[in-house]
């Protein structure tokens, strides 16, 4: 803790980076961001393992880009958010400066996207196991008992979009929802609203998502909504051999191809 | 009672599938007459968010149907597509919508035949699955499409 | 009116409830649904849940629901034909276990919806709707209601209120005409409160962390300062969970659902934090960037509301702290807003 502080007053001071977006603490036991911008704010940080939330949802904010270069403390979720952006041609390589904490406390920076890439080769970067378990029973419910499941859950969805704008990869200035020429999503949150918005995120998220998992963290009705972007990921990754985050230079598996593709419900 | 005829909507791309379904009705093959075909430069075009606008709208089934892999008038389209309806298909049946109701073919210019046989399959398939009564009540839009459809 | 005290048994409660149920009323109150407490139709008292803080969403959806229609419309050969929707066809609503700050909550609804041209569509619903609120005897780190004018038990906005006294007695206050009319539907299961019968010592203790006169004047002359506002709003991403939770936000959307023979028109919530609540048509955005928007939201509450209405937009129950994705505790800002 104390050395990141120093590192990060020091970086400051000398105007290596114009704002530091980190972790403090914040109310009722909770840890929330921090964006340090000067050595005072700086004594602020915090780095224990409080520290969850994926922070790269604030790498493209313009008023934080605005502040000037930008250092981030960034755990497994943010490193691979980072690595998705870099492939979307969000963020240049070297732009940013990127610190991540390591299990025995020491902190390692990364001086560009490769050595990311490699940190990232060796960690763990899967679903937890209470989130495979989920997916799993959902699977082995009939078509009708997950209907009823996600119908009792969107019912819930008030439309707020927090999941939309706690996903780092939700960076577009206007999204589909918003888009009224035509309206391709109702607005409204009944149930209809409801399930288009989050069936046309889910797909929008395919092959981008790194579960990181803020979207249901978010959501103020605790739904679990991370489920639906995660069970995408394994069939992607089998039919098509991608995982989001893991390299700077990938391409998106939609919008990519392989003649010998296969699928068994085409006639 | 009425027997139920679905409504089903079939997206088809204009070089192959629909050229091909041309040729079934001038080749005076008869099959079910449910089905409202929309013709689409090529199934890359074919966004699953119009799959999403057909449900909500009232259909009971959908047909999506292309060029054959390595013949698509536009070199490539039919692959994207075809890695975004894996996707869509795994997405909608882990949210509990029965992917039974999208049939999705690849029929050229000359399956005039095979056309036939893929809209009168599906129509027996939705025949059998029943109207779509989820999507149907799941709004206030949804209350729209089923009175106003009874005008014409 | 003179309030009337008297006491009722926690005993009688599903009594109670069955008999606004049998009087084909609509009973609202808190569930649990999942891992939250909501406030949806109840059938018995057995589904009730009273020992939660708070809900999650507040109380405002009873007469400002989160979707509401309110036009239908035909679209024929002639033109369009509007079928308004009646505001009066809506059932009499008991809402039953709330806390304060949500009957409070609708003061500042009906200051807002009751203005020119009046609402019909909230004024009806809420005309119709009694409420029995439970005063508070625990509180939250989130609650502030002492530092704007309400409290735990505090009474605004309440037809009725229940202070639990002891765990088998329940001190019943009946506060309106609307209170005494519900009030005798369950006459017989009163008893007299004897005197001195004092509902503050069970209450929870809420201290007061700021002065909120200090507050509408130290917002209202920091407008200008933009370093101010961009402090507080940097981790704020710009969602709508606060304005959609708050019982006092009553901003909303107009949306159009038809097909090429008939539609609805709907009312929706919507958010001041979204980045497209004041995109004009020409592409002008007059609150661009976040912290704009944050210092509209904080304005809005304390200097407009408190400038046009006769108190703050806020009844400081924190809901829009708990659902926060960002932590932006409001408290916290406005009690840094105070101190400036």
């Amino acid at each position: 803790m104390n050395e990141l502080i120093k590192i990060v007053t020091q970086l400051l001071s000398d105007k290596t980076i114009g704002v530091f977006i980190g972790y403090e603490k914040g109310s009722a036991g909770r840890t929330r961001a921090l964006f340090a911008r000067n050595a005072d704010q700086a004594q602020k940080l915090i780095c224990d393992d409080t520290c969850t939330q994926n922070l790269a949802g604030y790498l493209l904010k313009p008023e934080i880009k605005k502040l000037g270069r930008i250092g981030i403390l960034a755990n497994i979720p943010a490193l691979r958010s980072i690595m998705q952006l870099a492939s979307e041609h969000q963020i240049k390589d070297q732009s940013l400066l990127v610190l991540t904490a390591n299990s025995d406390g020491s902190l390692t920076e990364f001086c560009d996207f490769h050595s990311i890439e490699k940190y990232l080769e060796t960690s763990d970067v899967n679903i937890t196991s209470g989130e495979k378990e989920m997916i799993a029973r959902l699977e082995s419910m009939t078509t009708t008992e997950r209907r009823e499941f996600w119908s009792r859950e969107f019912e819930k969805c008030i439309k707020c979009y927090a999941c939309r704008a706690a996903c780092p990869m939700c960076y577009c200035h206007r999204c589909t929802t918003d888009v009224n020429q035509p309206q391709w999503i109702p607005v409204a949150s009944h149930e209809m609203g409801n399930l288009e918005y989050h069936l046309m995120r889910a797909m929008h998220l395919a092959g981008r998502c790194i579960n990181c998992g803020e979207c249901a963290k978010a959501c103020p009705m605790d739904i679990p909504l991370n489920l639906l972007t995660y069970q995408l990921i394994e069939p992607i990754r089998e039919n098509f051999g991608k995982t989001a985050g893991m390299k700077a230079d990938a391409v998106y598996a939609l919008s990519t191809f392989n003649p010998d593709d296969t699928e068994n419900f085409i006639l | 009672m009425q027997e139920f005829e679905p409504k089903i909507v079939a997206f088809v791309c204009n070089w192959c599938t629909y050229a091909g379904a041309d040729l079934t009705g001038t080749s005076r093959i008869k099959y079910a007459a449910n089905v409202k075909i929309i013709r689409f430069p090529c199934t890359g075009r074919i966004d699953f968010m119009i799959l999403m606008k057909a449900f909500e709208n009232g259909a009971d089934g959908i047909i999506v149907s292309g060029c054959h892999p390595n013949d698509c008038h536009y070199s490539s389209g039919n692959f994207h597509a075809r890695r975004r309806w894996i996707v869509f298909r795994n997405l909608l049946n882990f949210a509990g919508i029965e992917t039974e109701r999208i049939q999705f073919s690849w029929v050229s210019a000359a399956e005039g035949l095979k056309w036939a046989d893929v809209v009168n399959n599906t129509v027996k398939k939705i025949k059998e699955l029943g109207p779509n009564e989820n999507y149907k009540k799941a709004s206030v839009s949804a209350e729209v499409n089923e009175e106003g459809a009874s005008h014409e | 009116m003179d309030k009337e005290i008297k006491i009722l048994k926690y005993g009688d409660l599903p009594k109670l409830i069955g008999r606004f149920n049998s009087r084909g009323f609509k009973v609202l109150a808190p569930v649990r649904s999942g891992t939250i407490v909501e406030i949806n139709p109840v059938g018995s008292f057995e589904e009730i849940v009273l020992d939660a803080l708070l809900t999650r969403q507040s109380a405002k959806k009873v007469a400002f629901p989160k979707v509401e229609k309110v036009l239908e419309f035909d679209i024929l050969k002639k033109g369009v034909v509007q079928h308004p929707v009646d505001p009066e066809a809506c059932p009499e609503t008991l809402l039953f276990g709330v806390r304060p700050c949500d009957a409070c909550g609708f003061k500042s609804l009906d200051s807002i919806f009751g203005d020119t041209p009046a609402d019909q569509f909230y004024l009806k619903k809420k005309e119709k709707t009694t409420i029995i609120s439970f005063a508070c005897t625990t509180a939250d780190e989130y609650c502030f209601c002492t530092s704007v004018g309400g409290g735990p038990g505090n009474t605004d906005g309440s037809d009725l209120q229940f202070t639990p006294i002891s765990p088998e007695e329940l001190l019943v206050e009946i506060l309106t005409d609307k209170g005494k009319e519900a009030a005798a539907l369950f006459g017989d299961l009163l008893t007299d409160a004897s005197t001195g019968t004092d509902k503050s010592q069970h209450l929870a203790d809420v201290k007061v962390v700021f002065d909120v006169k200090n507050v509408v004047d130290k917002a209202t002359s920091s407008f200008n300062d933009t370093e101010f506002w961009l402090d507080q709003s940097l981790r704020c991403i710009g969602c709508g969970a606060c304005a959609f939770v708050c019982p006092t936000c009553a901003c909303f959307d107009l949306q159009d659902e038809q097909n090429t023979k008939k539609g609805v028109r709907l009312r929706l919530w919507d958010s001041c934090g979204f980045s497209l609540f004041t995109l004009h048509t020409s592409g002008h955005n007059p609150r661009e960037v976040q912290s704009q928007r944050w210092r509209q939201r904080i304005m809005h509450k304390f200097s407009y509301m408190p400038e046009q209405f006769n108190g703050v937009g806020c009844v400081g129950c924190g809901r829009c702290s708990r659902a926060c994705p960002a932590d932006m505790n409001i408290k916290e800002h406005l009690t840094s807003i105070a101190a400036q």
